[in-house]
C-alpha cells in the first residue's frame, strides 16, 4: 500500500472493537474503521459513516483444546461431558455473543468453568492446560500455533461473523486502502491468518 | 496565616496538584452516577451475586488470616534467630509482586500442571482453578502479607518486660501469646485486620488469573465490575459506588483506632 503511494504512510491502531467506535466517535483521527462484528457499529455516530461498511472478511468458532487432549474432545457434542472443564467468552464480548448463539443452536447448555474477558485470555487458559476446552474464534487457533489443537465445528452449526470495514473520513486514500483489503493480496494475507473470505 | 502563604507557595502548589489527582476520580464517580435509578442499577443480578461471593469469601479469607497470621507475626516479633529476617523478607514478596504475577504463581503451584496441583488431581482427582476455594487463596496471598507485617510492627513495640512477668507466673509461650501479647495489641491487629480486608476485597488480578471469572462461583465484586463494564456500565459503576463506600467506611474504622 505504502509502496504504492509513496509518500504516504498507514497507520495502525488496534483495540476491541467497542472501544474503537467510541475513540472515533469522540474525535479520534481515523480515515478507515475496520470492525471484529457488526454489533459496534450501532453506536457510531451517521456523519462519521463516509462509506457503505462492507463486509471484508469473516471469521468462525473452534472448539481448543490442549496439544495432549486431556479429555479426549472429538467435536460439539462432547461439550456436556461431565466434569469437564469448558471455558468461553463473557457474553458481554462478541466472541462470547457468538458462543451463546452457538450452544443456543446446538440446543446444549453446558457447565462452564469460567467466562474470560476476551478470546486471549480464553485461548490462554487451554493453553496452560488449566481448561480441558475452550470456545474461541479459528484465527485465535490459527495464531495459538502448536500451543494447542484446533477441533472444527461443522459449518452447519457454526456461526460466522462478519467484520465490517468503512471509511470515516474524506481522505483520499481512504478508499484506495478498503480495495486493497478486498483485493487479492490482501484477502490472501487474510487467508493466512485463518479469515475466511465473504 | 496571610504572611506564611505566599513562602508556601511553591510547596503548595505541587501538594494541592497531588490531592487533586487523587480526589477528582473519587469526585467524578459520584458525579456520573445515576442517582435517581441507582436502586435499579443495584438490583442488576452482577452486583447482589458479586457483592455476596465477596462477603463469603473475603470472611473465610480473614478466618485463616487470623489463624495463621496472628501466631507467625508473634514469632517475627521476639525471635532473635538469623532464619527470621529471611522469613520477614520472603513473606513481605507477596506484597510487591503485581498480583497477576501471585496469579501465575498459583497457577504454577496449584495449577493441573501445577507443583502440587498435579498430584492432587492425579491422587484425588481434585482440581483448584475456576473453584471459590481457589477465589479465597488468591485473597490469602495478598492479604496475609499486609496482615502480618503490621500486626508485627504492633507486637514488636510491646515491652518485653510483659513476656518475662507472664513467664515466671509460669505461663507458657502459647498461654503468653493468647492472653497477653494479643489483648495488649488489640488495636493493631484491628488495624491490620481492616487493612488485609480492604486488600482482599479489592483483589482482582491474581483471582482472574487463577480462579477465572464465573458469576456465583468466582466473579468477585471488581471482577463484577469488570465484566459489567463491556455491556452495563451503569451497574459497574453502582458496584463501584458500594465498593467505595466500603473503602471509606474501612478508613473510617482505622482513624477511629488511630485516635485512641
Amino acid at each position: 500500500m505504502e509502496a504504492d503511494h509513496p509518500g504516504s504512510t498507514v497507520e495502525l491502531s488496534f483495540a476491541a472493537s467497542s472501544t474503537i467506535v467510541q475513540q472515533v466517535a469522540e474525535g479520534a483521527p481515523a480515515d478507515v474503521l475496520a470492525l471484529a462484528g457488526p454489533g459496534p457499529l450501532d453506536h457510531l455516530p451517521a456523519e462519521l459513516r463516509r462509506s457503505e461498511p462492507v463486509v471484508f472478511t469473516t471469521n468462525s468458532l473452534s472448539l481448543a483444546v490442549p496439544p495432549d487432549n486431556p479429555a479426549g474432545v472429538t467435536g460439539v457434542e462432547d461439550l456436556t461431558t461431565e466434569g469437564l472443564r469448558l471455558v468461553v467468552c463473557q457474553p458481554q464480548v462478541p466472541c462470547g455473543e457468538a458462543t451463546s448463539a452457538l450452544l443456543t443452536g446446538l440446543g446444549i447448555d453446558p457447565a462452564v468453568s469460567s467466562q474470560e474477558r476476551d478470546a486471549r485470555a480464553t485461548i490462554t487458559k487451554v493453553e496452560l492446560g488449566e481448561a480441558d476446552v475452550g470456545i474461541v474464534y479459528r484465527t485465535d487457533v490459527a495464531a495459538a500455533g502448536d500451543r494447542v489443537l484446533g477441533i472444527d465445528i461443522p459449518g452447519a452449526v457454526n456461526v460466522t461473523t462478519g467484520y465490517p470495514i468503512l471509511a470515516v473520513s474524506d481522505h483520499e486514500l481512504a478508499a484506495a486502502f478498503i480495495q486493497e483489503v478486498l483485493s487479492g493480496r490482501g484477502q490472501q494475507h487474510l487467508a493466512d491468518a485463518g479469515f475466511v473470505a465473504p | 496565616m496571610t504572611t506564611v502563604l505566599p513562602r508556601r507557595l511553591p510547596l503548595l502548589v505541587p501538594a494541592a496538584v497531588g490531592v487533586g489527582f487523587l480526589v477528582l476520580p473519587l469526585l467524578a464517580l459520584l458525579l456520573r452516577a445515576d442517582w435517581p435509578d441507582l436502586a435499579t442499577h443495584l438490583r442488576a443480578p452482577v452486583v447482589g451475586q458479586s457483592l455476596r461471593l465477596s462477603a463469603l469469601t473475603t470472611s473465610v479469607t480473614m478466618v485463616v488470616v487470623w489463624l495463621v497470621g496472628t501466631p507467625l507475626a508473634w514469632l517475627l516479633a521476639r525471635s532473635d534467630h538469623p532464619l527470621t529476617s529471611w522469613a520477614r523478607a520472603l513473606i513481605t514478596v507477596p506484597l510487591v509482586l503485581p498480583p497477576v504475577v501471585g496469579g501465575v504463581a498459583l497457577l504454577m503451584t496449584w495449577g493441573r500442571r501445577g507443583v502440587l496441583g498435579g498430584w492432587l488431581d492425579q491422587t484425588f482427582g481434585i482440581t483448584v482453578p475456576f473453584t471459590t476455594v481457589a477465589v479465597v487463596m488468591a485473597e490469602i496471598f495478598v492479604a496475609l502479607p499486609f496482615y502480618v507485617i503490621a500486626v508485627e510492627g504492633a507486637m514488636r513495640g510491646l515491652d518485653r518486660r510483659y513476656d518475662e512477668i507472664a513467664a515466671t507466673l509460669g505461663a507458657g509461650p502459647v498461654r503468653t501469646f493468647l492472653r497477653v501479647a494479643v489483648p495488649l495489641t488489640l488495636p493493631g491487629v484491628a488495624a491490620g485486620s481492616a487493612l488485609a480486608w480492604a486488600r482482599a476485597l479489592g483483589e482482582f488480578g491474581a483471582t482472574i488469573t487463577f480462579a477465572g471469572s464465573f458469576p456465583g462461583r468466582t466473579q468477585t465484586a471488581p471482577l463484577g465490575v469488570y465484566a459489567a463494564l463491556e455491556q452495563d456500565p451503569e451497574a459497574a459503576l453502582a458496584l463501584s459506588l458500594v465498593m467505595l463506600l466500603l473503602s471509606v467506611l474501612v478508613l473510617g474504622l482505622l482513624r477511629s483506632r488511630w485516635l485512641r
